[in-house]
């Protein structure tokens, strides 16, 4: 008996090769597989569990009192790694420095939440939501009165992540 | 004035009715086995299978022929085009010929004639031209490749096959698919075959070109095999006569070797068309387990498995069955 053979041992006897029994063996795995629970889920009704760092569609936040967090620090464009993020500031009548063109095109950034470790007051934030697709390019090219609408959409979750990452950062 | 009495039209008119009788569910069956293959393979593979289109995705089989309706038919430059789309219907139509002669109950056949195997065995090698046309019509490497395969194939596990059929006509006395059931009411031959079932089993899905020896459609190879060039209709035709003989050879397993319509355990309140509607989904069953299982034989391979092991295997029982009927006078019909 050949080599690569021999550690197989009786397997390539002839007669337990006449009874199958590998063949059978082989199909008694996947019936077993056929009952067994299914790995997926059926997903737009049911989703996986998402952890308190998923970095999916952003958002810019406000305080409590509704004024916005975003300073125009701009440290947000200066690191993003894709260049998606445009930013325009001006000081507001009442002398705070506060962004006039908070624009991220969606279809450049990749998702990588460099923007939201440089933020200094936790203003862009990568939120929950990644079931975002749109039917056109322009519907992702995200202006600051739509990130702040998502910013006011998904506040209670965004709160709630970020006091759950909290201790590890 | 004699229309409605014509004993010819008569005739016609109840055959095509019969014929109508057995298509409309055995499509129907089709449709549904493409449907229940991509639920069970997902079950295996611990995935959740088609379940969008209606309740749990059962329509999916009629959205899927929607489709293929809807596109546009292409026939490649340098295609021999009558025959390139006589390939497909060819196929389809020989597939449903085959049901001619399947006994759903007793005595019950579109034609219930004296000769069903041979016809059976005749209608399947038939089946061959269809794909050899296809492969050498299309004008293409891959196409023909895969109809020489394809060839090949049905051919070599025909020889087998034939020894089985052989073996069960030597049990059975008859030709007649309804006397070969009706034979098997004290024992079905799956028992006193059991080596010949086997064989039987294994030569099937070579038969259809199902996997594990898919390899006139091996996608790693040859794209498609022998109907890489098809689209639209004349594939969903391809798809419809692959389906159609796979339940053709699901029903004559059970017709040789589990007694068809015959009910097991003397259950005969439930009719004999149930019986063999279960018998082929167990059959159909065991078409997509196997698919879930075994990867695709190389071609070598698959060629010494039908010659140097089918062939003498069975040539072997049926010489043992026939050994053992004469000895022991239990020869069928034959005067003692």
């Amino acid at each position: 008996m050949s080599e690569p053979h021999a550690a197989a041992g009786h397997r390539w006897n002839p007669a337990w090769r006449l009874i199958m029994a590998e063949l059978l063996g082989g199909m008694w795995i996947t019936l077993r597989y056929f009952f067994k629970a299914k790995a997926t889920i059926n997903y737009p009704y049911e989703k996986g569990p998402l952890g308190p760092r998923f970095k999916g569609e952003h958002a810019l936040r406000r305080y409590p009192n509704g004024e916005e967090r975003c300073i125009a620090c701009k440290l947000c464009e200066a690191i993003c790694p894709a260049y998606a993020i445009t930013i325009e500031a001006e000081p507001r009548e009442d002398g705070s420095r506060r962004t006039t063109r908070y624009d991220i095109d969606m279809t450049k950034c990749i998702y990588c939440g460099l923007c939201e470790e440089a933020c200094p007051v936790d203003a862009i934030v990568e939120g929950p939501n990644f079931e975002f697709a749109a039917e056109t390019r322009e519907e992702l090219m995200y202006n600051k009165e739509k990130l702040l609408a998502n910013g006011d959409r998904w506040e209670s979750e965004i709160a709630a992540r970020l006091e759950l990452d909290a201790p590890y950062r | 004035m004699d229309f409605i009495y014509n004993p010819v039209l008569d005739h016609v008119l109840l055959v095509a009715a019969e014929t109508v009788a057995v298509l409309v569910p055995v499509l129907l069956l089709m449709a549904y086995a493409t449907y229940f293959e991509r639920k069970a393979l997902g079950a295996f593979q611990l995935r959740l299978g088609p379940n969008r289109v209606g309740p749990f995705g059962l329509l999916q089989p009629f959205a899927d022929a929607v489709k293929l309706l809807m596109k546009e038919t292409i026939i490649p430059s340098g295609a021999n085009r009558v025959l390139f789309l006589a390939a497909p219907a060819i196929t389809f139509v020989l597939a449903c010929m085959a049901w001619a002669v399947i006994p759903s109950f007793d005595g019950g056949a579109v034609a219930d004639i004296n000769v069903g195997i041979l016809y059976l065995f005749a209608i399947s090698s038939l089946g061959v031209y269809g794909v050899v046309i296809a492969g050498w019509a299309s004008n293409s490497r891959y196409a023909f490749l895969g109809a020489m395969r394809s060839a090949a194939q049905m051919v070599s596990y025909e020889v087998s096959i034939g020894f089985v059929l052989v073996s069960v006509l030597l049990c059975a006395g008859s030709l007649n698919l309804n006397e070969i059931v009706r034979a098997q009411s004290h024992v079905w031959f799956f028992i006193p075959l059991f080596p010949m079932f086997i064989v039987f089993l294994i030569s099937m899905l070579a038969e259809t070109n199902r996997a594990p020896f898919d390899l006139p459609e091996g996608e790693s190879e040859l794209v498609a095999g022998f109907f890489v060039e098809y689209s639209a209709m004349a594939f969903a035709l391809f798809y419809l006569g692959e389906y159609t003989n796979m339940i053709m050879m699901s029903a004559l397993a059970s017709i040789l070797f589990l007694g068809g319509w015959q009910a097991p355990f003397g259950l005969t309140f439930i009719p004999g068309v149930v019986w063999l509607l279960l018998k082929i989904c167990l059959f159909m069953f065991f078409y997509f387990w196997v698919r879930a299982t075994f990867p695709r034989y190389r071609y070598d391979q698959l060629m010494r498995l039908g010659w140097k092991v089918f062939l003498p295997l069975s040539l072997l029982y049926l010489v043992l069955t026939a050994g053992f009927l004469e000895a022991f006078g239990l020869v069928p019909g034959a005067a003692t």
